[in-house]
């Protein structure tokens, strides 16, 4: 199968001040899988050097998205990007979320839901959703998580009518005892510690992880992360570990 | 007409003279999925150890203008693993195999040599003269010409396959380190490897680098490498192959023009997995524009 591919820009808006959604055409016959992520490059350039891997969104024939936070130099030059100017894509790479056999639960942190998003989507009616913001103004796809998950909880910094005070996790802990399904997480470093101390390792729980990243196919060894055993690539290992298996 | 586009290097042929960078090709089968890699002219495979390496602490890269740091810690799957799991798939393709390689200290050095040397499959040895090990005295032997003198000796003595010593920029003088390799009966030297570097966070005040250093590569080195690709030349008769931030035809073709008989692509996969493809297309499209028939009349064609 074909990795690398010419591509141009769909569409790319901003959502929030520093959430934008990047839509790129790919080949028809492109497979990809929730938690797996591509490395995007705008052509000819040598500084930034490297492309910069984002999870994989949403992926339609023809079509693929990617959610993005405007951080640095890199994601910087992507959001000047317009309809029909051209971009590099490699993938799709890594491993993914193992599918769900029944119901299962989410918990996004942030700009976590772009890897996320993909595997609710996929799986509809069948996720009970547990999404952390600082604000309400960061709450994105309310309406589609509304209607695409089973049951939709969201946290932010302050209450509000439809959002729980405080971080996510803590959220989670409380509704997690009559919710006895497999985990599938995505978010900052301290969401998962968080994760760690809450999760018992005998319940199934997959996390996707991030770190700098170089080649994307395991060549360079730049993107690892500590695990029980010893390092492990991101790019090909991960980036979706059991969080049991990571030392945090 | 097609240029001819083989080189040697001592006895053994290459069908064109672009080679992949240790450390940045893995050990060819994490890019065979976007190269064919019978049309290289040779891949040289992540440095390899005896035993097999952990590795530095994360975080290992940082992205630098026009560059990258590096700080792996030479981690590898060690000799054995790299002889039953790696170099079965590697044997299949018609290129020439270089494994870079390196020790805790002298003896290792020789002893991964020697099981190299009578590895079939492996066509010539490259050896890494940074070793990074911060206990052993031979941590240095690439930075001292009477360390270096004593190793490449030593591992000499061993090995009948074409030997390829790696050698470190940091050095006052980098010819004489080359002339020492060629006294001492390396067939060829390749440089440059990776520019010791750092980036500090100044908010938190730490390194962007787990290890606090690493190397830095990609074109922010390239004029540097080859500046002492140009220096080596001149010094030495053994063949010169040209690494540091060579990402297309043009890089590429200073370094021969130069005077390396070959070069390595390194950091360039790692942006665009197929460089080393369209480096070799770009060289081929130059010489048949510049109606030169071999590739050899353009190395070493510098003019002053």
């Amino acid at each position: 199968m074909n990795k690398l591919f010419k591509s141009k820009v769909i569409s790319n808006e901003a959502l929030t001040e520093e959430i934008y959604l990047i839509s790129l055409e790919i080949s028809d016959d492109v497979k990809t899988k929730p938690g797996q992520f591509c490395i995007l490059r705008v052509n000819q350039r040598l500084d930034p050097l490297l492309g910069r891997p984002f999870s994989i969104f949403e992926h339609e024939k023809g079509e693929i998205k990617f959610l993005y936070r405007l951080k640095g130099k890199g994601t910087n030059i992507l959001t000047k990007l317009k309809k029909g100017d051209s971009i590099t894509l490699t993938g799709p790479f890594g491993r993914w979320y193992p599918f769900p056999e029944g119901d299962f639960i989410v918990i996004a942190g942030g700009i976590g839901l772009a890897s996320v998003y993909y595997l609710i989507k996929k799986f509809p009616q069948r996720a009970y959703l547990f999404y952390g913001v600082r604000n309400e103004k960061e709450i994105l796809f309310y309406e589609e998580l509304k209607r695409l998950s089973k049951q939709l909880y969201i946290s932010t910094e302050k209450e509000t009518s439809y959002a729980y005070k405080g971080v996510i996790t803590e959220l989670f802990r409380e509704k997690s005892i009559q919710l006895p399904f497999p985990i599938y997480a995505c978010g900052p470093m301290m969401m998962l510690k968080e994760l760690k101390k809450i999760v018992n390792e005998n319940r199934p729980c997959y996390v996707a992880t991030e770190e700098r990243m170089a080649c994307g196919v395991g060549a360079c060894l730049g993107c690892v992360i500590k695990t029980r055993e010893d390092f492990k690539r991101v790019c090909t290992e991960g980036p979706v570990f059991e969080l049991k298996e990571l030392v945090l | 007409m097609m240029p001819v586009l083989e080189v040697k290097i001592g006895n053994l042929s290459f069908k064109n003279p672009v080679l992949t960078a240790s450390g940045t090709f893995g050990y060819g089968l994490e890019y065979s999925q976007f190269v064919d890699l019978n049309i290289l002219g040779g891949i040289v495979v992540k440095g390899l150890s005896l035993k097999p390496k952990q590795g530095n602490p994360p975080p290992r890269i940082y992205e630098t203008p026009c560059g990258m740091i590096n700080s792996i810690g030479l981690q590898n799957i060690g000799l054995e693993a790299f002889k039953k799991e790696k170099l079965p798939f590697l044997k299949k393709f018609n290129t020439n195999i270089i494994v870079n390689f390196f020790g805790e200290n002298l003896d290792e050095y020789i002893e991964v040599a020697k099981l190299l040397d009578e590895t079939e499959g492996v066509h010539a040895l490259e050896m890494n003269v940074s070793c990074p090990n911060k206990t052993s005295e031979w941590r240095k032997m690439g930075l001292e010409p009477e360390l270096l003198r004593e190793a490449i000796k030593r591992v000499r003595l061993h090995i009948k396959k074409p030997l390829i010593v790696k050698l470190a920029p940091q050095v006052t003088e980098i010819a004489l380190m080359a002339r020492i390799c060629e006294e001492e009966g390396a067939d060829a030297v390749s440089l440059i490897n990776t520019i010791p570097a750092m980036v500090i966070d100044i908010k938190t005040r730490k390194s962007m680098i787990g290890t606090l250093t690493g190397g830095l590569s990609g074109p922010a080195i390239r004029p540097v490498a080859l500046r002492a690709v140009w220096e080596v030349a001149q010094a030495v008769k053994i063949p010169v192959i040209g690494v540091g931030g060579i990402v297309s035809a043009e890089d590429a073709l200073q370094f021969l023009i130069a005077g390396a008989k070959a070069i390595q692509v390194g950091t360039a996969n790692f942006i665009n997995p197929i460089a080393t493809v369209e480096i070799i297309e770009g060289i081929k499209q130059f010489l048949i524009e510049e109606n030169i028939k071999d590739i050899n009349e353009i190395i070493g064609s510098f003019k002053e």
